[in-house]
C-alpha cells in the first residue's frame, strides 16, 4: 500500500504494480463490503400498539354485507361515488381506491350455500387500513406525510406535506394508501379511523353506523380482549354482542362522555365458528384493526405476514449504513487520503514530464 | 482532472440526422408531459395502486441512474486505485454519467403526483431519516452537483479561465473522494429502497443483502456502459476504439462481476430461496434471463484473445447492461406483486405515451452527449495521426 504505482511509466503494469493494484481493490472491496453489509449492533425492534391505540374489531361473521359501512365511510370523508357498473345509479367500487377507503368485499365458492363456510360458501372481509404498530408507510415516507400518532397510534395523512411519490403505496403489504391518478393534484387516500371527527365526539363511521357490530370501534387493547372472548366460546353459543363503541376497561363516566351515541347498543348472538387467529395480534409486530373469520384469512384477502415488520428490516439496514454519518463520514476520509495522494501525484508527473520535454 | 491526454472538441457540425431525431423525439415527449401535468398521471399513464410505480421510476431513475454509473466505476479506478492510464476515459464516462444523474433527478418531478413540495424532503421537519427513499434523494442531489464539479474544469478550460481551474484542481481531490461515496451510499440504498416491501417481493430479489447486490451491479455496470460507451462513440466520430485501455479494464470488469454473482448465488442458497428459480413462473424466467446475462460476458470475453476483439467487448458491455436493467425490473415490477389479487389482480405495461417520455429523456442525454462533445473538450485528443 506505501508505494503508488507508476502506470504512466511501466505502461504494461509490472508484477509490483499488479500485486498494488490488487491489495487496492481487496481493500477496497472490504471497505465496500463493511459499508453495506447490515449488522445487528443497530437492529431497530420491530414497534408495537401504543397502550392507547385505537383501533376497530371486524368480526366477519357477524357481517351481513350492508355496506352501510362503506357508504359512511364516504360521507364521513366526503368522497365521491365511484361507478363500474353501466348506469351510474349506486357507487361499486371494486377495490378502495383514492376515493374509497373503506370497502366490503365477498370470497365466494362454488354454490356459495352457507355462509362462513370456505367449501361452497361465502364470506365477507373490510379492506381498509389496519393502522400498524410498525406501519411500512410510516417508514417508507420521505417526507413525513404519513405519520403515526404516538397516543393513539393512528395513521394520518397530510396531504400538504406529500410529494406523491407513492413508495407508500409501494411499500404497503395490505395495498391500502392509494392514490388519485385522476387528478393533477392528486393525493393520497386511506383511512384514518376518522380522527377528524373525534374532536366531536364521533368515532369512526363505519363502526358506528354498523348495525351488527361486526365493526366495533374500542381501544386495541380492550378490543384484542373481546376478540379473545369470542374465540373461546363454543360455536352457535349465544352471547352478548356488543355493537358501536366498546368501552375500555374501568372506564368512567366522564371518558364515556368524550363519545356521543348510546352508551349501551348490546344485543344476543350467536358465536361463529372462528379460526382460532385473531388476525393483526401478531402480524407486522400487531395491527390496531383486529379480525376475526371462519375462512382462511389469505382466501379472504389477508397477506400472511411475519411478526417481524419490514420497517424494522429496512431501519435496520438503513441505520447501521448512516446511523450518525459515522460510517460515510469514515469512508469519505479514507477516500479523501487517498484521492489526494493519488491526484497531487498525477499532478507531480506531470511536472516530471514537462521538466523532461 | 488534469490534461496529461490532451482533451479536445471533435468539432463537426451540430445539425444532423442524428440530432433531428433527438429534437423530434423531445418535442413528443414534451407534448405528452403538458398533458400529464394538466389532467394528472392517470391521463397519461398506465400506473395503478398495484403497481403505483412503473417505468419512470424503475427506467428513467433507477435503471438511469445505474446506466450512468460509468463516471463513478472509471473514477474510482484512476483516482483510488491510482490506474492513471484509465485516464482518458474519465472525461467522457462523467459525461454521461452527469447527463444520466441530472436527467433521472429531473425525471423524478415528472412522476411526483405532488411535485410542487419536492422540496419538502430536503427540509428540516419534513425530511424523514428512517426512509430510504429519503436517503437516495438526498444522496443522488448531492452526488448531481459534485459532478457538476468534478466536470467544471472542462468548461473552465473552454472558456480560459485557468486561473480558477488552476484553484478548483487544489481541491478537487475531496470533490473526487465525495463522487465516489455519495453513489456507493445511493446505489446501494435503490436496492434497500425493496426491503420495506417486505413479502410483495419475490424472495429472488427480496434479501437483506440486496444494498450490496445493487452497488455491486452499479460498479460492475459502469465498466460495461464505458466499453459500450466507447464503441459507440468511435464508430459514430470514426476514431480508434481506445482497445489498449478497454481491454484491462473489460478484465478488471470480469473481476467485480465474479464478486456480484458469488454475493449473488450466496445468498439465494443461504436464504434457501433458490427453489424459486425453478418454480413454473414468469419471475423464475425472468430470474434466469437476468442471470443469463450476467454469465454472458464471461462467455464474451473471457479469454484474453477474445477480449482483442472491440465487438465482444462491445457485446459484453450491452450483455451486463442488460443483466442490470433485468435486476432491477425483476426486483421492482416483475417480482413485485401486492399479492392481494383476490377479486382481480393487478397489472402493468407501460403505455405509449410513457414509453415516449422514456424515449425522449434518453433522446435528451444522447442530444448533450454530441453537443459538448463536439463543442467542449471531452474526448482525448485522436491519437492515431499524431502518435505512431
Amino acid at each position: 500500500m506505501k508505494q503508488p504505482s507508476h502506470p504512466h511509466t511501466e505502461p504494461e503494469a509490472g508484477s509490483q504494480g499488479r500485486r498494488n493494484f490488487l491489495k487496492r481493490l481487496l481493500a477496497g472491496g472490504a471497505a465496500a463490503a463493511a459499508a453495506v453489509a447490515p449488522e445487528v449492533v443497530c437492529a431497530r425492534d420491530t414497534l408495537q400498539r401504543p397502550p392507547e391505540a385505537l383501533g376497530l374489531l371486524y368480526d366477519a361473521t357477524l357481517c351481513v354485507g350492508c355496506q352501510a359501512c362503506v357508504a359512511a365511510c364516504k360521507q364521513a370523508n366526503a368522497n365521491p361515488a365511484e361507478f363500474t357498473a353501466v348506469d351510474k345509479l349506486w357507487d361499486t367500487p371494486l377495490d378502495t381506491s383514492g376515493h374509497t377507503f373503506n370497502l366490503i368485499k365477498m370470497y365466494r365458492n362454488g354454490t356459495m350455500e352457507n355462509k362462513d363456510a370456505e367449501q361452497n360458501g361465502f364470506a365477507f372481509m373490510k379492506t381498509s387500513c389496519m393502522h400498524c404498530a410498525d406501519p411500512s408507510c410510516v417508514s417508507a415516507c420521505p417526507v413525513s406525510a404519513m405519520t403515526k400518532n404516538p397516543l393513539t397510534g393512528i395513521v394520518g395523512y397530510d396531504p400538504d406535506i406529500c410529494i406523491g411519490c407513492r413508495y407508500c403505496v409501494a411499500a404497503c403489504p395490505f395495498g391500502i394508501p392509494k392514490y388519485q391518478y385522476d387528478s393533477p393534484t392528486g393525493q393520497i387516500g386511506k383511512c384514518e379511523l376518522c380522527r377528524h371527527r373525534h374532536k366531536d365526539g364521533h368515532y369512526s363511521a363505519c363502526a358506528e353506523v354498523c348495525p351488527t357490530g361486526a365493526t366495533l370501534f374500542g381501544r386495541s387493547e380492550d378490543l384484542l380482549a373481546e376478540a379473545k372472548r369470542r374465540l373461546a366460546l363454543k360455536p352457535g353459543e349465544w352471547t352478548t354482542m356488543p355493537r358501536g363503541r366498546l368501552p375500555a376497561k374501568g372506564e368512567t363516566p366522564e371518558q364515556a362522555a368524550q363519545w356521543k351515541g348510546p352508551l349501551n347498543q348490546d344485543y344476543q348472538a350467536q358465536a361463529g365458528a372462528y379460526l382460532q387467529h385473531v388476525y393483526g395480534e401478531k402480524e407486522y409486530g400487531g395491527t390496531q384493526v383486529l379480525k376475526l373469520s371462519a375462512v382462511n384469512f389469505q382466501k379472504v384477502g389477508m397477506p400472511d405476514l411475519p411478526p417481524k415488520s419490514s420497517a424494522a428490516t429496512s431501519e435496520t439496514i438503513q441505520h447501521t449504513l448512516y446511523g450518525g454519518l459515522i460510517m460515510p463520514v469514515a469512508v469519505l476520509a479514507g477516500l479523501t487520503w487517498v484521492a489526494r495522494r493519488n491526484v497531487v501525484a498525477e499532478a507531480g508527473e506531470e511536472q516530471d514530464k514537462q521538466g523532461e520535454a | 482532472m488534469s490534461a496529461h491526454h490532451p482533451a479536445v472538441p471533435v468539432g463537426g457540425k451540430l445539425l444532423n440526422t442524428a440530432t433531428a431525431v433527438c429534437g423530434v423525439l423531445i418535442m413528443a415527449m414534451l407534448a405528452v408531459l403538458l398533458v400529464r401535468f394538466i389532467f394528472g398521471l392517470g391521463a397519461v399513464t398506465n400506473l395503478n395502486d398495484g403497481y403505483p410505480w412503473g417505468i419512470w421510476v424503475i427506467f428513467d431513475v433507477i435503471i438511469g441512474s445505474a446506466f450512468a454509473c460509468g463516471g463513478f466505476s472509471v473514477a474510482m479506478l484512476v483516482y483510488i486505485f491510482n490506474r492513471g492510464e484509465y485516464h482518458p476515459l474519465v472525461r467522457p464516462a462523467l459525461l454521461a454519467s452527469l447527463f444520466g444523474y441530472t436527467l433521472a433527478g429531473v425525471g423524478v418531478i415528472f412522476d411526483l403526483g405532488r411535485w410542487w413540495n419536492f422540496w419538502h424532503i430536503f427540509w428540516p421537519g419534513y425530511a424523514n431519516p428512517n426512509s430510504v427513499m429519503f436517503e437516495v434523494a438526498v444522496c443522488i442531489s448531492a452526488y448531481i452537483t459534485v459532478m457538476w464539479i468534478e466536470f467544471s474544469p472542462v468548461f473552465l478550460e473552454k472558456w480560459g479561465l485557468t486561473v480558477q481551474k488552476k484553484k478548483l484542481e487544489k481541491v478537487l481531490f475531496f470533490f473526487i473522494a465525495l463522487g465516489t461515496l455519495l453513489p456507493m451510499m445511493h446505489q446501494s440504498s435503490l436496492g434497500t429502497m425493496l426491503v420495506v416491501m417486505g413479502p410483495q417481493v419475490n424472495p429472488l430479489w427480496q434479501t437483506p443483502v440486496v444494498p450490496l447486490l445493487y452497488l455491486l451491479s452499479a460498479i460492475t455496470v459502469g465498466y460495461g456502459i464505458v466499453l459500450f460507451e466507447s464503441c459507440v462513440a468511435s464508430a459514430a466520430y470514426r476514431r480508434e476504439i481506445e482497445m489498449h485501455l478497454l481491454q484491462p479494464m473489460a478484465k478488471i470488469m470480469l473481476g467485480v462481476l465474479g464478486l456480484f454473482l458469488a454475493v449473488r448465488l450466496g445468498d439465494l442458497v443461504v436464504r434457501g430461496a433458490l427453489g424459486h428459480a425453478f418454480a413454473a413462473s414468469l419471475e423464475a424466467f425472468f430470474f434466469w434471463l437476468e442471470l443469463f446475462c450476467f454469465v454472458l460476458p464471461y462467455l464474451l470475453i473471457g479469454s484474453a484473445a477474445a477480449r482483442r476483439n472491440p465487438a465482444r467487448l462491445f457485446l459484453a458491455g450491452i450483455a451486463l447492461m442488460c443483466g442490470a436493467m433485468l435486476m432491477r425490473v425483476n426486483g421492482f415490477l416483475i417480482g413485485y406483486d401486492t399479492g392481494l389479487g383476490v377479486d382481480h389482480g393487478w397489472h402493468y405495461f407501460p403505455s405509449i405515451a410513457e414509453m415516449l417520455v422514456t424515449i425522449g429523456m434518453f433522446s435528451v442525454e444522447v442530444l448533450a452527449y454530441i453537443i459538448i462533445t463536439r463543442r467542449f473538450p471531452v474526448l482525448p485528443r485522436e491519437e492515431a495521426a499524431a502518435a505512431h
